[in-house]
């Protein structure tokens, strides 16, 4: 029996539920015997002229070994992402000018930790305050200039279109509904925040251990800024606890703290506060969008126009790049004559914007789904009706939309039918209209959602190695990441399925520049259909390559070899009983080891379908998930046990911005929701049960058929809970309501409805 | 998220916390539970010299039923926690809508840690006990060099995070009438299940049957539904009455609410508690 599709218990767990992982900060490696400790001295200001920085009192405070500033530090100041306006460059210590509330303004380094949050409170800064410019629509007046030398705030030109389209674009439409929404900013919060340590060896050689989502790319990265050769520098990753898209890359803190232990020659680590991660990291979405939908009133889509402004934040990193998905995942799930979208950037007093679960997707999917709850209610017709006679037929695939994307495979219409059927839709919607009939102080709402996303979009090429010792143990070396996704397990059952070794010999190792020295590391729900079909494709390599060395020891011909799986070992066809060789026999020999890199070409379109339902409070405007049916289809399962797990975080991520989450600046640029007091991560008492229902449609990129999933649930479940919110109280003649849909939010959408039917 | 340096200490008598007390001054906290003062050291907004724990002084943990016949009273210790408070029998029977209202604070770490005597010290606005105390109509007991003296809970709060109580002063037990268990209800209005109230009302029926209705977060302080209760002694309506209940109130601006928005869920939640505790 195939182990593939079964539900093999995450090997990784054990570990984890009983002693606990090992983060970077948990590290008792001894290079980093006496590590000096670094505290940043931040930024209180989102915006101001720096006229003097006094660090002589910090000096002479207990315990510090060291102060520096950006007039000590010699690492230029660098445009963290490429397509961004050359001048907006980030400094590693700010010199002159601050631009958000958390910038790092100097660096103690201390013996003890708690003696760097005493010394950092000692160095004494002279900030002239400046205008900050908060708002999206404010900064693109260019009246408060984040760097003045640019002389404007908008970050890039990458979003330009070639050409516009006409005044009659939606010329042919009976009927046009348009309207601004906005995708909240979001923060990633991961459990362990960012850390790193560094240390200098002997060779001239640094080793930095960190957390992040691809060891080779941040190693790149980090070369770059110090103008090393990536050579010389290693990258280590212990456990890392959750990064969300936040933790793609490096952060610049990362060749800061390597710049640092070279200065004083000891080695290093640092380790920020909670409070330091809800203004440091890079944090999510933060689109303005302006909608507009037409068609005709038997339910016929023509026309769709998605205009969105993107906050970068304060440097430009890679949120600057997200549009682009927005732009090209814009039509969804359906088959629109006429798409066009634009985009522009802008740069804001604020933290730096990156991705997030989905990262440019879902804000796409959010902005195309509610267009389509928007122009259902503007004619009066079914959503989920509405969806299915708009959607992309089996028989067009592959499709090319006017988004510019190449769809593989999908039946959207049959996902949308199997949530609809699994959550009774027709009997929530009697009893939606029974509660509206009674006026009841309880209403029912039901969200549809149809999605469409894009995975492995980002790196096409991945590779593995695949070994097997002469003690029947095998290595799999891996150039994805994981923190969370469960690879050792899954990585393992690909290898085990093609090797006939069981699971608990194989090990999968990850995150080690030098042990593996390419890789693309694990964002965009990459990691199966490329670093997972390269672990297939070494495996059936090394069967192939023992067949070949087999047909010695055994004296026939490789035709006549096959890998009897039950007992890993290489036999004769046919000929039970006759001589045999093991696979790890065969490596006592000679090392049996392959390589393989593997160049998917192409992304994959998971795709699917959630319904929510909830109930809203009209008195109190509370609204409650009370259900979610998810169809999230992406192809075949490889662990059944992982791939939900998947979804379940990725649902909850989705409910959450829709209910619960945003990052809130003032007027000035201060962070109102920098605690977890403040910011609103749910828990589980927040969240109902998940229904997930099962529908498996392979893509032809690969051989096997796999998909992503790792963000599939955030794309779908956020729009849909979204969506039934507002139904809930669409009778009441409320519209829309932004996210997230907290209950104030919801009584003033209610209030101002009523308000304006009295008039 | 580190505290400034700070000297420990560890009485171990209430006489002992009060010697030291007025021996440091200005320069020494009381740490009950820890709950609301840590948060805020390591935040490093607040930075005491000497910190005196009192957390583990069984003096100040109690339940019991005090006084005599119609004088009778429930005594609480100020240190007694939270998680005792919701598990109390005594509690349960003679005064039910305290263990009701405890039961809504935080967490289970929250309610494992934190103390009635530190709630009421801290004294905030959007905290549960303080107006559940008031809408008991309860007294605090205050101890300090100087003697003892009780304060009616009605004359404690001076503003945010302000009451009567001098620096010197332990607050060492509070008291609360013997309302029963019924004829009472809480309804704690919040974002997430575990947050800190957007409103919150309290209401309880006094032995001499009347209503009285503790708002949280409607103020700079813990308030009385003052109006509701006057139309209810009037036998007005619960609708007439809860839509009273924001009458004087000047409730805070935040992401969780506007003011208007807490203005019009105060009359929500206070028929709701009306109706609830009405039975
Ligand atoms: C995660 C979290 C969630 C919370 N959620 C809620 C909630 O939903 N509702 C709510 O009401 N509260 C909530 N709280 C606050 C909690 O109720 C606090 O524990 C309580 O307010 C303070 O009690 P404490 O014993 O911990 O006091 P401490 O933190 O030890 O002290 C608080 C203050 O009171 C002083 N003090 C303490 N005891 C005395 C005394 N006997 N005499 C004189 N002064 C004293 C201290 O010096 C200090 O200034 C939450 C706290 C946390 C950390």
């Amino acid at each position: 029996m195939s182990i593939l599709g079964t539900r093999v218990v995450r090997t990784e767990d054990p570990v984890f539920l009983t002693r606990g992982a090992t983060y970077t900060d948990d590290l008792t490696d001894e290079r980093l015997t006496g590590a000096l400790h670094v505290t940043l001295v931040r930024s209180p200001l989102a915006h101001a002229t720096i006229n003097s920085i006094d660090v002589e009192e910090a000096r002479n405070a207990p315990g510090v070994v060291a102060v520096f500033t950006g007039a000590d530090c010699d690492i230029a100041p660098a445009l963290l992402f490429p397509a961004a306006n050359k001048q907006m460059v980030r400094p590693f210590l700010a010199t002159d000018r601050v631009r958000y509330v958390g910038e790092a303004v100097a660096a103690v380094l201390t013996e003890e930790a708690y003696q760097g949050e005493d010394a950092a409170d000692l160095v004494d800064v002279d900030y002239e305050p400046l205008d900050a410019v908060v708002d999206m629509k404010e900064a693109l007046k260019d009246e408060v200039l984040l760097f003045p030398e640019a002389g404007t705030n908008s970050v890039t030109a990458m979003h330009l279109n070639k050409d516009e389209p006409g005044d009659d674009f939606f010329a042919d439409c009976e009927v046009v509904v348009s309207r601004e929404i906005v995708n909240q900013r979001v923060a990633a919060a991961p459990l362990e925040t960012r850390a790193a340590s560094a240390y200098w060896g002997e060779d001239g050689r640094c080793t930095i251990f960190c957390s992040t989502q691809n060891a080779q790319s941040a190693r790149d990265e980090v070369a770059g800024w110090l103008g090393m050769d990536a050579k010389d520098l290693r990258l280590i990753l212990p456990d890392v606890g959750g990064g969300f898209g936040a933790k793609i890359g490096a952060d610049p803190e990362f060749a800061l703290v390597a710049w640092l232990s070279k200065k004083v020659g000891r080695p290093v680590r640092w380790n920020e506060s909670r409070s330091e991660n809800m203004t440091g990291m890079v944090q999510g979405r933060g689109q303005l969008q302006t909608i507009t939908i037409g068609g005709d009133r038997d339910g016929t889509v023509k026309a769709y126009r998605l205009d969105v402004v993107a906050d970068a934040g304060a440097y430009p990193r890679l949120g600057v790049a997200l549009p682009m998905f927005t732009r090209m995942m814009a039509p969804g799930t359906y088959d629109i004559p006429k798409v066009w979208s634009t985009a522009k950037v802008v740069a804001t007093n604020t933290t730096s914007t990156a991705a997030y679960r989905g990262a440019g997707r879902p804000e796409a999917t959010q902005a195309i789904e509610r267009a389509m709850d928007l122009f259902a209610d503007e004619i009066g017709m079914d959503p989920a009706e509405l969806r299915k006679k708009n959607v992309i037929k089996p028989e067009q695939f592959p499709f090319t939309t006017k988004g510019g994307a190449e769809y593989d495979t999908g039946e959207y219409a049959k996902a949308i039918d199997l949530a609809c059927k699994a959550a009774n839709y027709e009997g929530l919607r009697a009893e939606q209209a029974r509660r509206r009939e009674r006026g009841d102080a309880l209403q029912l709402g039901i969200g549809v959602s149809s999605y469409v996303e894009i995975t492995g979009g980002g790196a096409f090429v991945e590779n593995a190695t695949v070994q097997v010792h002469p003690d029947g143990t095998v290595t799999v070396l891996t150039g994805t990441s994981p923190h969370g996704q469960g690879h050792a397990t899954a990585w393992a059952m690909l290898a085990s399925e093609e090797l006939g070794i069981p699971v608990e010999k194989i090990t999968v190792k990850h995150g080690d520049t030098d042990l593996i020295p390419t890789g693309a590391g694990t964002m965009g729900s990459r990691s199966l259909q490329t670093g997972g079909v390269a672990v297939h494709n070494a495996a059936v390599e090394l069967v192939e390559l023992a067949k070949q060395r087999a047909a010695d020891v055994l004296e026939a011909s490789v035709d006549d070899l096959e890998l009897d799986k039950a007992t890993g070992s290489i036999v004769v066809k046919g000929a039970p009983g006759a001589k045999s060789v093991s696979l790890a026999d065969l490596a006592g020999t000679e090392e049996l080891k392959v390589f393989h890199e593997w160049d998917a070409k192409k992304p994959t379109f998971p795709f699917g379908a959630h319904v929510a339902v909830v109930e809203v409070d009209v008195e109190s405007g509370k609204a409650t998930v009370e259900r979610i049916w998810a169809v999230d289809d992406a192809g075949p399962i490889l662990n059944p046990l992982i791939f939900d797990g998947q979804r379940h975080g990725g649902i909850a991520q989705g409910i959450a911005q829709a209910m619960l989450e945003e990052v809130v600046f003032d007027s000035e640029g201060q962070p109102l929701t920098a605690t977890f007091a403040d910011y609103g991560i749910p828990s589980a008492a927040e969240l109902p049960s998940f229904d997930l229902v099962t529908m498996e449609t392979p893509t032809t990129i690969n051989s096997m058929g796999y998909k992503g999933v790792g963000e599939a649930g955030t794309i779908g479940s956020c729009p849909a809970v979204h969506n039934a919110v507002i139904d809930a109280v669409s009778h009441l003649g409320v519209r829309h309501i932004d996210m997230p849909l907290t209950p104030v939010r919801v009584w003033t959408a209610i209030h101002e409805a009523q308000k304006e039917s009295a008039k | 998220m580190i505290p400034v340096g700070f000297d420990y200490q560890r009485p171990e008598s209430v006489d002992a916390a009060l010697a030291l007390l007025a021996e440091h001054g200005d320069d020494a906290t009381v740490l009950a539970g820890g709950h609301s003062l840590l948060p805020v050291m390591k935040l490093r907004l607040a930075a005491p010299e000497v910190v005196i724990d009192i957390g583990r002084l069984a003096e100040l943990n109690y339940i019991r039923v005090d006084g005599d016949g119609a004088d009778s009273y429930v005594a609480i210790g100020a240190g007694t926690r939270y998680r005792d408070i919701v598990v109390s029998d005594v509690l349960a029977k003679e005064c039910a809508l305290l263990p009701a209202v405890t039961r809504t604070v935080g967490d289970p770490q929250v309610r494992h840690r934190g103390t009635l005597g530190g709630a009421l010290a801290h004294g905030d606005p959007a905290g549960d006990l303080p107006a559940a105390i008031l809408a008991l109509e309860g007294t605090i007991v205050l101890r300090s060099p100087r003697g003892e003296r009780k304060v009616p809970i009605t004359e404690f709060y001076t503003g945010v995070f302000s009451s009567v109580k001098e620096p010197d002063e332990l607050i060492v037990e509070i008291r609360v009438p013997r309302t029963g268990s019924t004829g009472w209800a809480y309804e704690k209005f919040t974002r997430r299940s575990n947050d800190w109230a957007i409103v919150a009302v309290a209401v309880v029926t006094a032995p001499d049957g009347a209503r009285r209705i503790g708002l949280v977060n409607m103020g700079s302080t813990p308030l009385r539904a003052k109006a509701t209760e006057a139309a209810l002694a009037e036998g007005k309506s619960i609708e007439e009455a809860a839509a009273l209940a924001a009458e004087g109130a000047e409730p805070p601006a935040d992401n969780a609410g506007t003011p208007e928005y807490r203005r019009h869920l105060v009359t929500v939640l206070t028929r709701r508690a009306l109706q609830t505790a009405a039975g």
